[in-house]
């Protein structure tokens, strides 16, 4: 078995694109990752895309072929869908392919365009993640759905809109420095909690911004890259995956994540690691209190003690488990199908020392991205490492 | 969607509360589950029943949403809870004078209301 190295990664910049095509960005983001590779597109064997929307915002299914194409490759091309969770599916896919031996280079990708049918539509569009029977039926937006949960948590564990205000700064702050992001804009925790409120209890900054964009990444087989003479120093060393009930009602409890839980023993064994081993984690804050359940889901704290981390700077840049580098989903943006692989290429570069926020963590050798759809009744967990 | 169409046992499950005899279904282990269902997804079991759903449920969390969809423009802004009746927890829109003060822990009714926006119908929990 072979871990797959990731041999080059592309990212287009997240924001608003509304006159950009699904197939321009993804040819961006695609081609800018197969020229950092240094690998042939002739080598390329398979892509594996992620996609949420295309139906609605851009009337086109039917995506993998089309992206192919676009990035000059000429290979079969599987579309996945797992919401906000389609592109680290796609990640998991190409992993299992490359470790099976039935392929040594593939691409993995994702795209998203949003901004183009307006914030209420896109509001809609992401709301069939979540069960339209019973849950939309009933109201429930995204930010409905988190906030929910938000507030089961403060009810269970304590914490308030306060701490989930520093998530937001700390996360703004990362993204300074990313020209990647969708908004470069330092914040307050007083602007914060005096913005408008969504879904109470959140507000306009607890939630990621609507955004177009696209990501995508060469993975190629350790034999490939040694034959090829590739300089890919990050391995993918371990794949995990969870699912859960689609509608939060069926579950018995509201503030956790046990899809997230899954995914990441899954991947922690698979790799040989345990959460004591991560040195920084990108993980799937598309609002706030997505970020408290994720850091312990993934065993980075207790359950009940993650609403304070950011308080308390632990996960800043400055902090001992550096979470977001990127700015995540809340600055970086949130182009929901191409979101795990853009997470997948920041820890990639964070590794290899060549993002702007490397030096948070110089000597770091183990990171992880964490990306989940709806609420988080699907999660992928990947752990990346660095490999002589 | 037009108004002709229905969802299965989604509808006949809303006809049931608007006919006062609200139901959930129960596996042979005891799990709650709302319809359509063909098994437990907790146990497997395909033994499924339809009990009577008990008569009050406590909210066990709730947000005031404010951005809505376009299906929801005229109604926000709104409150959306979950009520836990013991067995099963379901999802609905809190309604009535006072709506806005809900609070976990609030014990409540379920009924089938009208959406301001579409004229569908919706479950609605009213404070009892």
């Amino acid at each position: 078995m072979t871990d797959p190295r990731i041999a080059g990664a592309g990212v287009t910049q997240f924001g608003k694109h509304p006159e950009r095509t699904g197939r321009d960005l993804f040819a961006e983001a695609g081609l800018e990752a197969l020229d950092a590779s240094g690998v042939d597109a002739a080598d390329v064997e398979a892509l594996y895309y992620g996609n949420f929307m295309g139906e609605l915002a851009e009337h086109q299914g039917h995506q993998g072929p089309l992206m192919a194409e676009a990035i000059g490759v000429d290979a079969p091309a599987t579309r996945l869908e797992t919401a906000c969770a389609s592109a680290g599916a796609a990640v998991r896919e190409a992993v299992k392919t490359i470790r099976n031996g039935e392929a040594d280079v593939l691409v993995v990708g994702g795209a998203e365009r949003m901004t183009n049918i307006g914030t209420a539509a896109a509001t809609d569009a992401l709301a069939i993640a979540a069960d339209d029977l019973y849950e939309i039926r009933a109201g429930m937006t995204f930010p409905g759905a988190y906030a929910l949960m938000a507030r089961a948590y403060f009810a269970e564990h304590g914490g308030s809109h306060e701490d989930l205000a520093h998530v937001a700064v700390k996360n703004h702050e990362h993204a300074l420095v990313n020209d990647h992001a969708q908004i470069q804009k330092e914040i307050t925790v007083e602007d914060a909690m005096e913005a408008p409120t969504i879904a109470s209890p959140l507000g306009l900054y607890d939630s990621c911004p609507i955004t177009d964009g696209a990501a995508a990444a060469v993975l190629v087989s350790e034999d490939y890259a040694a034959d090829h003479d590739l300089d890919a120093p990050v391995a993918i060393s371990g794949t995990g995956q969870g699912g859960d009930n689609l509608a939060l009602q069926d579950r018995p409890h509201l503030a956790r994540t046990p899809a997230a839980d899954k995914a990441a023993e899954e991947a922690y064994t698979d790799a040989g690691i345990d959460a004591a081993d991560v040195d920084v984690a990108e993980v799937h804050d598309c609002f706030t209190i997505a970020e408290v359940l994720a850091i312990e889901s993934l065993g980075f704290y207790e359950r009940g003690e993650g609403i304070h981390a950011a308080t308390e700077g632990e996960t800043t840049r400055h902090g001992e488990m550096p979470v977001n580098l990127s700015g995540g989903l809340k600055a970086k943006g949130h182009p929901v199908g191409a979101t795990g692989v853009a997470q997948l290429a920041t820890i990639a570069w964070v590794l290899d020392g060549s993002h702007p926020r490397a030096d948070a963590v110089p000597e770091g050798r183990v990171g992880v991205a964490h990306n989940a759809g709806g609420t988080v009744a699907s999660t992928t967990v990947h752990v990346l490492e660095v490999r002589e | 969607m037009t108004e002709t169409d229905r969802n299965g046992e989604y509808d006949e499950w809303l006809d049931s509360i608007e006919a006062g005899e609200p139901y959930y279904i129960e596996c042979a282990e005891g799990h709650g589950w709302l319809p359509p269902r063909r098994v437990c997804p907790d146990c497997g079991s395909r033994e499924l029943s339809a009990e009577p759903l008990p008569e009050g449920g406590e909210i066990a969390t709730h947000t005031t949403i404010t951005v809505a969809t376009p299906q929801f423009e005229d109604d926000a802004p709104y409150v959306t809870a979950i009520a836990d009746f013991g067995p099963v927890s379901i999802t609905g829109l809190v309604s009535g004078e006072g709506s806005e003060d809900a609070a976990i822990g609030d014990v409540v009714g379920i009924g089938v209301g009208e959406r301001a926006t579409t004229g569908e119908r919706a479950v609605v929990f009213r404070p009892r």
